[in-house]
């Protein structure tokens, strides 16, 4: 009897271990799978960025045309080329044309705020992507202005201090973008509490290397003792740059931007004091995310209201290591 | 005679001449560390690359001609400089090939102009357009390019000194010279006179018209590459989005500021010197006040119209102007 029972529980157990090594042989299927690759198999997401060719743009365009070809979606660039006008147009037209999911990069608060409730209203889903408009739309994904002003305000506070001239320039790139008023309030809130900052300028180089340079060598003109500049494009800042290089001076130039190689490399050669960096490459991964959910959840579009702000990198001389930066001449090849 | 001799005194060069020293008397009263010495060389390094394509307008204009492809040769033939560069090339054949692009620019800008006898304003804003579209397409894949570490051996170039005087400003008044040479001792620079005072004239008394129009433009290309690379130089990259930029109308402003007209023959470098400075002394008074870059523009432009009004209606367009007709 008490055989019978040992054969009978060793009979089931060896019985279940091979239902197991069954199982295990053919794999468990995961019933969301089909419907997720369903989801987006065919969908269409446009992108209208400020304009191509620069290390940003270009960047989230590849990371993004990463995962539209893995789940066969067809990304569409629309490139405005810096044209306001021209990515109004293109906006409108894509409106018509009724894509899955718009991803905008907005050259000012005002120009699009409207197209983009009126893409909402016609169903397309509306990411906007570091530079938002007035209209919040489905998602925003970027860089959290605020807090890069702050960072970077804190940054050049850490070099002026007492003993300096405390004397600080600002040299901003387009005034009436998302990103210039965010970057400004964030370098307000920060200097309104050291009263002993005097920022003795505070002009726009229209994101342009060259006007950079001719402004920013005034103001060293003007203010030989000048301690500090807060800019605030990577790009436009090599004018700053330049200008302080021209001028002899030891001063701090503090910016920030979307990490590019040319970023570290200038940090190395000390043209940078920091970079204050929003990761480009995983700005598209956000992006994608955010894709992918709007399409996933079926919500309709204008619903989510989902900010994502990209985590700050602090490239310096102390954060530096290969592989920090992202290259946007690898993405070319 | 008489009559020209009577407005000469009163001539635009003269107005704009006059509205940039009582510009630069009132900066100096009022702008604390403006009359500095230092602030000055920044004044003028400033504008040092508008004056450099203003040279090689002026040749063009002079020839009563216009090159609206100058800021696209300017900044893509640069590029491509960079570019190269980036990609391994070493910077004396880099060097090279951009100005081969440039001159080659020039070249087809002005056979377009002299032998399929295109309008040059036609000619150069089409040739604008396809050299920025043909570069950043086949050759410069990104709108702004770096200068990388191989080619520092030629930074000096935007931004050295020679005996305390940076080489930008060095540059333009060599470029200067040697314009003013060109074209007030050469045979070619005289011809070019000639041509743009009365083309048919000039044509029927032997000057040899379609080579010098082809002239023209290839100087003007390859003096825009020399701006080009000061620029690429002074601030270590290209943007070539300066090509959708206003420059090319700044350019147009100094030369015709200066008084050089744009039907032709009249004028020299030293007009667009007088439209370069003129247009210095603005632009670092105004950032001096920390006056916004886009109020900038509207007292810049103000000022501009109001130079060219009052040129109006001390000097009326006469007999000739009205026959030939402005560009």
């Amino acid at each position: 009897m008490r055989m019978g029972r040992i054969a009978a529980t060793l009979g089931l157990a060896l019985s279940l271990t091979g239902a197991a090594a069954y199982a295990t042989a053919a794999g468990i299927d995961d019933p969301r799978r089909a419907d997720y690759f369903k989801d987006f198999a065919g969908k269409t997401i446009a992108f209208v960025p400020v304009t191509m060719g620069i290390d940003l743009t270009e960047g989230w365009a590849a990371v993004m045309k990463q995962q539209a070809d893995r789940l066969h979606m067809k990304l569409e660039i629309r490139d405005p080329h810096f044209s306001a006008d021209a990515g109004a147009q293109a906006i409108t037209s894509l409106i018509s044309e009724k894509p899955d999911v718009l991803v905008v990069h907005n050259p000012d608060v005002n120009s699009y705020a409207r197209l983009l409730k009126r893409a909402e209203a016609a169903g397309i889903h509306v990411i906007q992507i570091n530079m938002r408009s007035n209209y919040n739309s489905d998602v925003y994904v970027g860089a959290d202005w605020i807090g890069i002003g702050e960072a970077e305000a804190n940054a050049v506070l850490e070099k002026c201090g007492p003993g300096t001239s405390q004397k600080v320039a600002i040299l901003q790139g387009q005034p009436t973008s998302g990103s210039d008023s965010g970057m400004m309030k964030g370098a307000d809130n920060v200097f309104s509490k050291h009263p002993e900052i005097k920022v003795v300028a505070n002009l726009a180089g229209e994101w342009d290397a060259t006007k950079a340079q001719s402004i920013i060598s005034t103001v060293i003109q003007q203010n030989p003792d000048l301690c500090g500049v807060v800019g605030f494009w990577d790009v436009m800042d090599l004018g700053a740059a330049a200008a302080i290089k021209q001028s002899g001076k030891p001063i701090v130039l503090v910016t920030s931007g979307g990490g590019e190689q040319m970023a570290c490399d200038n940090v190395a050669k000390g043209v940078f004091y920091k970079e204050i960096a929003y990761q480009v490459m995983n700005q598209g991964r956000d992006i994608n995310d955010m894709i992918a959910t709007v399409l996933e959840t079926g919500l309709p579009a204008g619903k989510l209201k989902a900010v994502i702000y990209s985590p700050q990198l602090v490239i310096s001389k102390e954060s530096l290591h290969p592989g920090l930066c992202w290259s946007a001449a690898a993405l070319k090849k | 005679m008489f009559g020209r001799i009577k407005s000469a005194l009163v001539s635009q060069e003269r107005i704009v001449l006059v509205t940039a020293v009582i510009l630069f008397c009132v900066f100096s009263l009022f702008l604390k560390g403006f009359l500095s010495a230092a602030n000055l060389l920044t004044l003028v390094r400033s504008v040092s690359v508008l004056g450099v394509l203003g040279v090689a307008m002026a040749i063009v204009v002079i020839g009563r001609g216009v090159d609206l492809a100058i800021v696209a040769t300017y900044a893509m033939s640069a590029a491509w400089t960079l570019r190269l560069a980036t990609q391994g090339v070493a910077i004396g054949p880099a060097l090279l090939l951009g100005l081969a692009l440039a001159v080659a620019v020039g070249l087809i800008n002005g056979l377009l102009i002299a032998f399929a006898e295109i309008p040059a304003l036609f000619a150069t804003l089409g040739m604008a357009a396809f050299v920025y579209g043909f570069v950043r397409f086949a050759l410069v894949p990104l709108v702004v390019v770096y200068m990388p570490a191989n080619a520092a051996s030629i930074s000096w170039i935007g931004g050295g000194f020679v005996a305390g005087v940076p080489t930008p400003i060095l540059l333009f008044a060599l470029v200067a010279f040697l314009g003013h040479a060109f074209l007030a001792f050469t045979k070619a620079g005289r011809f070019i006179y000639a041509m743009g005072d009365n083309f048919a004239a000039a044509r029927n008394s032997g000057a040899p018209v379609r080579g010098l129009i082809v002239l023209q433009y290839a100087l003007s290309a390859a003096i825009a590459y020399v701006a080009g690379i000061i620029t690429a130089t002074a601030v270590s990259s290209v943007n070539t989005n300066v090509v959708n930029s206003s420059l090319i109308y700044d350019v147009i402003l100094v030369v015709v500021l200066g008084g050089i007209g744009l039907s032709g023959g009249r004028g020299g470098i030293r007009n667009v010197l007088v439209g370069t400075l003129l247009i210095g002394i603005l632009l670092n008074g105004m950032t001096i006040m920390n006056i916004q870059y886009t109020l900038q523009n509207v007292i810049r432009s103000l000022i501009l119209l109001s130079a060219i009004v009052l040129d109006s209606l001390v000097n009326p367009r006469d007999e000739q102007t009205e026959q030939q007709g402005d560009i």
